[in-house]
């Protein structure tokens, strides 16, 4: 095993070439996270729409999925809510239902599992708009206008916290622009857009990843939960040849830290959102999904 | 030096962090306060807690707009004129048709529409309000729409005849029971005037309060006559005043 420091610039140059020559096979099989997330993140919203609209059943005469993003049911039995927004509704002084608390535990067992981020990258219909914009952004000349800590959405987590139990009313759901995009592609209210656009432009003028990166509070929210995450990138000390592609691609590349990936032999911080941007791109196949569990034993193997 | 710089940079950077949470706090706070400002003329499900506990409670999920049999409820868009994202019915072009089982309520997954409503004709969304100048049953024509079409006939809104309020014919007036009344907004909807001459409008809106200390006499049995009953055991009667007390002797001796 190469220690740091002995890495050498024609390693990594060789991994950059590497990269830049694979062919159109290898380029379009790169992208089948990116398709699957969209499908996840389209699917989602149809069964929500389809249901509403198309009076979707399964079984039969049980509306297949009902409600939307914050809160919903499966199949007349299942249910589901979103855990951040039933918190702040708690903090408003409402004694809340079992249903809902219910829903807020499936929900979070499931991100507790998979990663809470897995939310952002594979379910939140903003994120279209803002991978979009970082896409345009890496292809124009947009210099940064300012920097910006990406603690900030702790610090707003909090203020969305504090807000609900001052003001009685759950402060991020009364204005987040996931819940007006969801809201609005379901239910068809034609609104939304607006805030759409605005982190549209945000994100590609002002600040790189600025909304889903730096300021959503739902984002931080899932965060702190994704620590748990059992589906992680493990991190191949040996083959990696810093050639630092997969932190020009990752929208959260604090998370690639290489130091830290050596040390624990995958991508550990919360703010990781699976998104595999990364994985399908290393070019010595460095970095790969896995299952905590067994990321020790296969490190541990190769070391 | 150096030391006492940074502490200054320190007190430096922890007011302004204070400074950007307190205005980001405040603009943030207010933005919601306008949000919220809007609900005077929302109409809610039924069962909907007061507003202020309702907006709370409302986690906007829209479980109650999928629930609808009728398609009535809709959840407020950004930017409109109602709470955003909460649910609401507009009666003029659609009413609740008070479903027996009430469907919404039990798709609430919040409590936001309680379910301690177990009947819907319980359920006060609103009170409807007769606009008497523009009702055409109330300038003699004879409509009553809203008094048959009513759901719960007879209770809710009630028809005062007048035999004698034109010379032509008699006169058969609406008039709205409060006590019945759930504010499913059937009257609105199907009022024939052009511009509904029955309206549904939010309770605290049109609602007067008499308040504690007036008492309808006439209708009130019991606590007046109680508060007044003679104690058990009736009070000695007042002594004869004594021929000498001051002031007295004259008046009683014919003195004026």
């Amino acid at each position: 095993m190469s220690g740091a420091g002995e890495f050498s610039r024609a390693d990594a140059l060789e991994s950059v070439r590497k990269l830049r020559e694979r062919g159109l096979g290898a380029r379009l099989w790169s992208w089948r996270y990116l398709v699957l997330r969209r499908l996840s993140q389209f699917a989602i919203l149809l069964l929500f729409f389809g249901s509403a609209h198309w009076a979707w059943q399964y079984p039969a005469k049980t509306p297949l999925l009902t409600g939307n993003l914050s809160a919903s049911e499966l199949m007349g039995t299942v249910p589901m809510a979103d855990p951040f927004a039933v918190l702040q509704i708690f903090l408003t002084g409402h004694v809340l239902q079992q249903k809902v608390v219910l829903g807020a535990a499936v929900v979070m067992a499931f991100y507790l599992l998979v990663g809470g981020r897995v939310f952002c990258a594979w379910a939140c219909p903003v994120n279209v708009v803002a991978d979009a914009a970082g896409w345009l952004r890496a292809r124009l000349p947009i210099q940064p206008m300012f920097h910006l800590s990406r603690n900030l959405r702790y610090f707003v987590l909090a203020a969305t916290l504090i807000l609900s139990a001052l003001t009685g009313l759950a402060a991020f759901e009364w204005v987040s622009p996931v819940g007006m995009a969801q809201r609005g592609i379901i239910f068809g209210l034609g609104a939304g857009g607006m805030a759409l656009a605005a982190i549209f432009l945000f994100d590609l003028l002002i600040l790189k990843n600025g909304w889903c990166g730096h300021l959503c509070p739902l984002g931080g929210f899932w965060s702190l939960v994704g620590r748990t995450a059992q589906i992680r990138v493990r991190f191949d000390a040996q083959s990696c040849t810093h050639c630092g592609e997969c932190a020009k691609v990752c929208p959260e590349p604090q998370v690639l830290n290489l130091k830290h990936l050596e040390t624990t032999g995958y991508v550990n911080s919360g703010e990781c959102s699976n998104c595999g941007r990364c994985t399908p791109l290393c070019p010595e196949g460095s970095l790969a999904f896995d299952l905590r569990p067994l990321i020790r034993a296969h490190n541990a193997r190769k070391g | 030096m150096s030391d006492s710089v940074s502490r200054r940079d320190f007190m430096v950077k922890a007011a302004q962090g204070a400074a950007l949470a307190a205005t980001g706090g405040l603009l943030w706070a207010y933005l919601l306060r306008q949000e919220a400002k809007a609900q005077p003329y929302a109409l809610r499900p039924p069962g909907a807690l007061a507003e202020k506990d309702f907006e709370a409670a409302c986690i906007k999920c829209g479980q109650c707009v999928n629930a609808c049999p009728p398609d009535i409820l809709k959840l407020a868009p950004a930017g409109g004129d109602l709470p955003i994202g909460t649910p609401y019915f507009t009666p003029r072009s659609g009413a609740c048709i008070m479903c027996p089982d009430i469907p919404c309520l039990k798709a609430c997954p919040t409590g936001a529409l309680a379910p301690e409503l177990k009947d819907i004709n319980q359920a006060r969304m609103g009170l409807a309000v007769i606009d008497i100048e523009n009702c055409l049953s109330w300038k003699g024509l004879r409509c009553e729409i809203c008094y048959r079409d009513c759901p719960i006939r007879g209770k809710a809104i009630r028809l005062e005849t007048d035999p004698r309020g034109l010379s032509k014919h008699a006169m058969f007036r609406p008039i709205v029971n409060s006590d019945a009344c759930t504010g499913c907004g059937i009257c609105e909807h199907s009022c024939p005037t052009e511009l509904a001459a029955i309206r549904i409008l939010p309770r605290n809106l049109v609602q007067g309060r008499i308040g504690e200390h007036y008492k309808i006499g006439w209708q009130d049995t019991g606590k007046i006559t109680e508060d007044f009953k003679p104690a058990a055991s009736a009070p000695e009667p007042p002594k004869a005043p004594d021929g000498n007390a001051p002031g007295v002797d004259y008046l009683n001796q014919g003195g004026l």
